[in-house]
């Protein structure tokens, strides 16, 4: 055995060189999720946009908080009505060495639109647009009807170089021949469900990262990421299990980072058919569908122990919502707070109604959408059932229940009596949620898409679309608290339950600042001072 | 023994084919795919836009003549989300897998037939009782709670080994491969061993049952009396009479090592093919689960074929052939 020794001292010496020059320059992370491309056109998806972030730069970002910052434009407003003036950030490269002008701009946005087999694209957010080159750093984006979201819509949409992705297909993204933006990380590559390896951008415009090299292992098995972090084989991981919380916290090799994300977990009630699907009475008798009484929606809400479901199911990491966007977000109502448990009203606001021996319902929910959310369901219906509100709780796996919320009824209305869902406003602002979710459905305006309910209340409509064409930040931010006061205080379009937060962990000794919008990008991982 | 063969062949096509209308109903009736892939925020418009581009607007029947027609030409359609190829994206993938599923074969027929064999020659004693307990635990734990215990006790806690993913990879004949590196084996040998534990569990089982069995044969005793040494009648006589049912079996079973994979490779963050299905399953991404599902049929019967082969090369008897009737 005596010549094994110098081949075990080479193999431990070379283990240790490994393991010390990977800890200084190196950060390894273990995702929950993969993008499905690194074409940041291609797929309108948390994960794809969280990715893109690192590579390419937009006019203006969001920040942490998904207020609009800037980013490749240095400025923005509106010189009229109808027009937006964009001025270009003067001196940023692009990876590949080439400098950005407006014209990569006007590509851009010709581009986003446009790409092939797209299966949820960015049109949404550039149509009725036009861009107009004024000089090499200034553009012109104008519009039909005046456009205050104009900063919030293009800062989803990453700049590309022209030079680099004329002509370029999604596949020439993934194999990093086009992937050529201005972000902090320059792409080396990308392995569909093993890796994606970013390097440092040395010419980067902005604050540059603290890591050389980042490589990027999706794990999805939520123990087996927890363990990954735990045994060191990776130094950042998301979407840390609710359930592991509270013993991470006390291990003093992982640090945690959390925040409260731009997701409302709610309830939505039919409020459209006379005959709802899933509701009879007590004796199993078709009735009048009781949703559609205001008062019944309202005892709905106060049935609730919003702060029983944060601290037993949630573990705490949630916080209890009275409206459609937490603390701190665009164009919430101060006056709106999350309504306290009284089942002795809500049972009086049902005799009121009607029904003061309740009714029978069956209600629906995703498992494995959101965090706990069959279990969040499972205690819904246990309040409900203490009111006098039968409820039978029915949990569905996300991809087929999606569909059959949205549209699994006759004719492609919503199918079910009431469901348990959730919404992350992707601007930012409360026009996200009041748009999609609340505002009558109206298919040629792109009105209520996800109004599952149907919840309709013409004069939050009204002020709605008020907020919609004005300009002036502050004149909207006090229509949409207004329609926000609307639709949950007046007509309880929805019942909002909690605000999930983010948890994100970190090996000791580093720290993630966290994002509302869930995204994990990293350049914002830094070591602790 | 080329008509069996070819025989075989037709018989599978037809098999793919009944597969693939299967398959193309189940997953049209499980839901709409485009819910789950179009952003919340999104318009009516972009709903169907994206419904009309994947072609999910026509009649169903209609959609499967039109994969038909790709399908004989070798294009089983992209997938949804991943916009690739579904074949080339799963056979991208095909070779992580496979090299786990032969990593976990050949630990069964290591580990299984000589701990097989010895407890079977040694019936009763205390080594054999242990072997033959172990064997339960290997066939009724259930695989992903094992995988998680391992990584535990050999990454958490012991650091011994790689939690998850796959290691180095060098190419051999245009194949990725990662058995040949150090770093590999490290990251190879739990979920290998996770996946063959039943496996193991399985041809232990079978090794000594054959074992028990053989022994008091006459041409056993006739061995033993003719003088040969024991060494070659275990090696040879006993040997060769006891690997017919475990060949079937493990023949049968490597397809079970491949769909069970999916498991282990979750667990373990493998990046096969396992890992890439259960993805796509959740999305309802038609084109990957159908070609996948049909690689799948096609390999069985490969296998079942290969299983076959090998028996006439073990068994003289058996001598390939249709049964007429």
């Amino acid at each position: 055995m005596k010549f094994m020794k110098p081949v075990l001292g080479l193999m431990v010496a070379a283990s240790f060189s490994v393991a010390a020059s990977a800890g200084a320059q190196e950060l390894r992370i273990g995702l929950y999720a993969e993008p499905s491309s690194v074409d940041p056109h291609y797929h309108n998806l948390g994960p794809n946009n969280a990715v893109a972030k690192n590579i390419f730069g937009r006019l203006m970002t969001q920040d942490e908080n998904q207020r609009v910052t800037p980013d490749l434009a240095v400025s923005w407003k509106p010189i009229n009505d109808l027009t937006w003036e964009f001025k270009l950030r003067q001196g940023v490269k692009f990876h590949d060495g080439s400098p950005f002008t407006a014209d990569d701009v006007i590509f851009t946005m010709e581009r986003a639109p446009n790409v092939p087999n797209s299966p949820s694209g960015y049109g949404t957010y550039i149509k009725g647009k036009s861009f107009k080159k004024i000089d090499d750093f200034t553009i012109h984006a104008t519009t039909e009807e005046p456009y205050p979201l104009m900063p919030a819509d293009l800062s989803t949409v990453a700049i590309l170089s022209k030079k680099a992705a004329e002509g370029a297909s999604t596949a020439d993204f993934d194999s990093g021949k086009a992937a050529i933006g201005t972000g902090p990380f320059k792409f080396v590559e990308f392995v569909k469900g093993e890796k994606l390896i970013l390097e440092r951008n040395e010419d980067y415009w902005g604050k540059k990262p603290e890591w050389k090299t980042v490589s990027v292992k999706p794990i999805k098995s939520d123990p087996s990421r927890v363990a990954a972090l735990l045994a060191g084989d990776v130094d950042f991981i998301d979407n840390v299990p609710t359930i592991d919380i509270a013993n991470l916290a006390t291990n003093d090799k992982v640090a945690l980072s959390r925040k409260v994300s731009n997701r409302v977990i709610y309830l939505h009630m039919d409020q459209f058919r006379e005959d709802s699907p899933d509701i009879t009475a007590n004796d199993g008798s078709k009735i009048k569908n009781p949703l559609l009484d205001v008062r019944v929606r309202k005892a709905i809400s106060k049935a609730i122990n919003r702060e029983a479901i944060v601290a037993r199911v949630m573990e705490g990491v949630a916080i209890p919502a009275g409206q459609l966007l937490p603390d701190g977000f665009f164009g919430r109502s101060e006056n709106l707070k999350p309504e306290p448990y009284d089942p002795e009203g809500a049972k009086k606001l049902l005799a009121e109604a009607g029904f003061p021996d309740g009714f029978k319902m069956k209600i629906h929910g995703p498992n494995g959408r959101y965090a706990n959310d069959a279990k969040v369901l499972e205690a819904v219906g246990q309040m409900l059932t203490r009111i006098g509100i039968k409820a039978e709780v029915v949990t569905i796996p996300p991809s087929v229940f999606f569909s059959r919320a949205s549209a699994g009824g006759p004719d492609k209305t919503p199918e079910f009596s009431l469901v348990l869902v959730g919404w992350g406003s992707g601007t930012g602002e409360s026009s996200s949620p009041l748009k999609s979710l609340l505002a009558t459905y109206d298919k040629s305006k792109g009105l209520g898409a996800a109004n599952r309910g149907r919840h309709s209340n013409p004069k939050m409509d009204e002020v709605l679309a008020q907020a919609l064409a004005t300009v002036d930040d502050g004149e909207r931010e006090k229509l949409l608290a207004k329609a926000t006061e609307i639709a949950i205080d007046e007509s309880q379009g929805i019942i909002p339950l909690h605000y999930q937060e983010s948890v994100w962990a970190t090996r000791k000794g580093l720290t993630y600042a966290g994002r509302s919008d869930e995204h994990t990008v990293y350049y914002t991982v830094t070591t602790v001072k | 023994m080329s008509v069996f063969i070819i025989r075989r062949l037709m018989q599978s096509i037809l098999v793919v084919a009944i597969m693939s209308v299967l398959v193309f109903v189940g997953v049209y009736l499980v839901g709409d795919p485009v819910h789950s892939m179009v952003a919340p925020d999104a318009p009516q418009e972009e709903l169907e836009r994206v419904t009309k581009a994947l072609g999910l607007d026509r009649p169903v029947y209609e959609q499967y003549w039109i994969f038909l027609g790709k399908a004989l030409q070798g294009d089983l359609g992209n997938s949804f989300v991943m916009n690739d190829s579904a074949l080339k994206l799963i056979l991208q993938k095909m070779p992580a897998t496979l090299e786990l599923a032969f990593a976990a074969l050949f630990l069964s027929v290591v580990l299984g037939i000589p701990l097989g064999v010895y407890a079977g020659l040694r019936h009763g004693s205390i080594p054999s009782k242990i072997i033959m307990s172990g064997s339960i635990l290997g066939f009724s734990l259930p695989t992903f709670w094992v995988g998680l215990m391992m990584i535990m006790i050999f990454a958490v806690y012991l650091g011994w080994l790689p939690s998850t993913g796959r290691g180095e990879t060098v190419e051999v004949l245009g194949i990725e491969v990662s058995f040949l590196t150090w770093d590999g084996i490290r990251h190879l040998m739990m979920p290998a061993l996770n996946l063959a534990l039943l496996k193991i569990s399985l041809v232990i089982r079978l090794s000594r049952a054959g074992v028990r069995e053989t022994i008091h044969m006459d041409y056993i005793k006739f061995a033993r009396a003719k003088g040969l040494p024991y060494r070659r009648v275990i090696m040879l006589h006993l040997m060769k009479n006891i690997m017919i049912p475990v060949v079937t079996v493990i023949g049968l079973e490597f397809g079970g090592l491949i769909a069970f994979s999916v498991i282990t490779e979750t667990i373990f963050a493998w990046p096969g093919m396992g890992k890439l299905i259960i993805e796509s399953i959740l999305l309802l991404d038609r084109p990957m689960v159908v070609a996948y599902l049909m690689i799948t049929v096609m390999m069985f019967v490969v296998i079942n074929l290969a299983v076959d082969i090998i028996y006439s090369v073990l068994d003289p008897r058996v001598r390939l052939q249709d049964v007429k009737s």
